[in-house]
């Protein structure tokens, strides 16, 4: 079992911030790597007005429970969702923080955080902050490296395959995203 | 086509189409609606009806109409639609009609909650109506575990002239996962011209499709030959799966659908960590694995077994009678539209191994 791959990301944020998209995105690219993939989104009452969130796993056997109440990392996109995710990471994980809309930090120091401008940068780049999904999902990937690169842009070309104006762009927020990941990720190794 | 990624509802109405099911009736209830809504865009493509009624006990009797001419066709809802649906289920098991329903259980009872439950397990294995009535119940625990239920539905349901349930819940229908629909056999509808309502065109005897037997005699002996259909049943369409169950397990977990992925995936983790326990997740609940559980039970090393559930404890009685009194049956659910963590459930094992000696 040791060489078993198995990854949770919870993406949280409010209605309307792409979340859903972003885990999707993640879920594809990891289908794409061969592994099991579940994508769960919150459903219920909770879905009015308060957070929304995904959860996706990937695994390289099988996804059990797709119910993932302390996950191995998560992306949050505004204030509610990082009080309500940051406790219940799993030490050792990665918290993503879109710090557009988050000034503060989680106290906890068994996680890398990884703050990242979600909002300024997809605005740097098209004008508008629809896209800061793609930048929290770069991060992600960056600071994880649970799959590559190369299978996250390829699913996000897929998502716009029928708007390519779009696809330049995004591509970019993504991988500006992605790199400031992997940064925070090769910092965190050589502090050890 | 290769593997996908699809929600639930999608991948359910997609395998409908691909079963070749070409008559859908509905009527919409969360958190199932969009399998009716998948399918209102689906069916016409492939020149089938989608229709949707002007309430579950319209649309189920529409089903049952339709089936009585021996097409392949299908009904989901959620459980306060499918109490509605009943009384035509009863009719069509009466009258030997195929035909698939999917029930996305959610908490009951009354309209109770839209989030995931089991507790529609009673209604589904031993009274989706009146009179002596069984579905055969299939329960997926992965979409394309649904895919598959659904493909073969059909052809279950044809082979015994007897509608077949398959019970998902919220979670199944609302999530995503990867399918392949390549890889599911699928078949052609047999000839129904023996017994289905599809004219004479003056070449036969006309073919009769009722549930009403009024001389006690003759209804008796329909009920003998529906019972007859229910041994052969009984006799080759149990299905269950294995999870760690091994020489020395100590504690079988029995679980079904969502609530057995939880509990496949503490068990993994307990093992890993040296704790004598498995999982028997029955895949048919309706014939019911009693043999294979009573077997497993028989066995010295068996301590006990655990049926973990959403509900209050429905399956536990037939892991009962399965068992009968050799060995202790403990049980742990959650309810409301709650689905169990792995905590919860790891938690409640190790509380239930300490019970059995360690």
């Amino acid at each position: 079992m040791s060489d078993r791959f198995h990854n949770e990301v919870v993406f949280a944020g409010f209605g309307g911030q792409g979340l859903l998209t972003a885990g999707k995105l993640l879920a594809q690219a990891g289908m794409a790597e061969g592994l099991q993939v579940a994508w769960v989104p919150s459903y219920g009452p909770e879905m009015r007005g308060g957070t929304a969130s995904c959860t996706v796993v990937l695994d390289s056997v099988i996804v059990g429970s797709p119910i993932v109440p302390s996950p191995m990392n998560a992306v949050v996109m505004n204030l509610p969702s990082m009080k309500k995710f940051a406790p219940e990471i799993k030490p050792g994980g990665v918290l993503v923080i879109n710090s557009s809309l988050i000034e503060e930090r989680s106290d906890r120091t068994d996680i890398l955080q990884v703050p990242i401008n979600c909002n300024d940068i997809a605005i740097e780049v098209m004008g508008n902050s629809r896209s800061a999904n793609m930048a929290a999902l770069g991060a992600i990937v960056g600071a994880t490296d649970m799959i590559s690169y190369e299978s996250i842009e390829t699913a996000l070309r897929n998502l716009f395959a029928k708007k390519p104006k779009l696809v330049e762009p995004n591509v970019e927020i993504l991988k500006r995203g992605y790199e400031i990941g992997r940064a925070a990720r090769e910092k965190a190794a050589q502090e050890g | 086509m290769a593997k996908k990624l699809m929600k639930g509802a999608e991948a359910i109405g997609e395998a409908a189409i691909r079963a070749g099911c070409r008559h859908y009736f509905g009527y919409p209830i969360t958190p199932q609606s969009e399998i009716a809504e998948y399918l209102s865009r689906r069916m016409p493509e492939v020149g089938g009806v989608f229709l949707q009624a002007e309430s579950e006990v319209a649309a189920s009797n529409m089903l049952f109409g339709a089936a009585a001419t021996g097409t392949r066709v299908m009904t989901s809802s959620s459980s306060p639609g499918i109490s509605l649906m009943a009384e035509a289920f009863s009719y069509m098991v009466g009258a030997e009609v195929p035909a698939v329903v999917v029930n996305a259980m959610r908490g009951g009872p009354g309209l109770g909650g839209i989030l995931p439950s089991q507790s529609d397990y009673f209604q589904a294995t031993k009274a989706n109506g009146h009179g002596d009535v069984h579905f055969i119940v299939l329960a997926p625990a992965s979409l394309q575990e649904s895919v598959e239920h659904v493909m073969m539905a059909f052809p279950l349901a044809e082979k015994y002239r007897n509608p077949v349930m398959i019970v998902a819940d919220g979670l199944v229908v609302q999530m995503m996962e990867s399918v392949d629909f390549d890889i599911v056999e699928t078949t052609d509808p047999p000839d129904v011209e023996d017994w289905a309502a599809t004219g004479t065109k003056g070449r036969r005897e006309r073919n009769l499709v009722k549930s009403l037997f009024l001389d006690p005699l003759g209804l008796e002996e329909h009920n003998r030959k529906l019972r007859r259909k229910y041994d052969e049943m009984e006799e080759n369409e149990v299905r269950y799966e294995e999870v760690l169950i091994e020489d020395d397990t100590k504690l079988v977990a029995v679980a079904y659908g969502t609530t057995s992925r939880v509990v496949r995936s503490v068990v993994e983790e307990l093992r890993g960590e040296g704790y004598p326990v498995g999982l028997f997740r029955p895949i048919t609940l309706y014939p019911f694995a009693y043999d294979r559980l009573r077997e497993i039970s028989k066995r010295d090393s068996v301590k006990g077994f655990m049926s973990i559930e959403m509900s209050t404890g429905q399956m536990i009685y037939d892991v009962r009678l399965a068992v009968q009194d050799l060995k202790p049956v403990g049980f742990f659910g959650r309810q409301g539209g709650i689905i169990p963590t792995p905590d919860d459930v790891r938690k409640a094992m190790l509380q239930e191994l300490e019970k059995l000696g360690g």
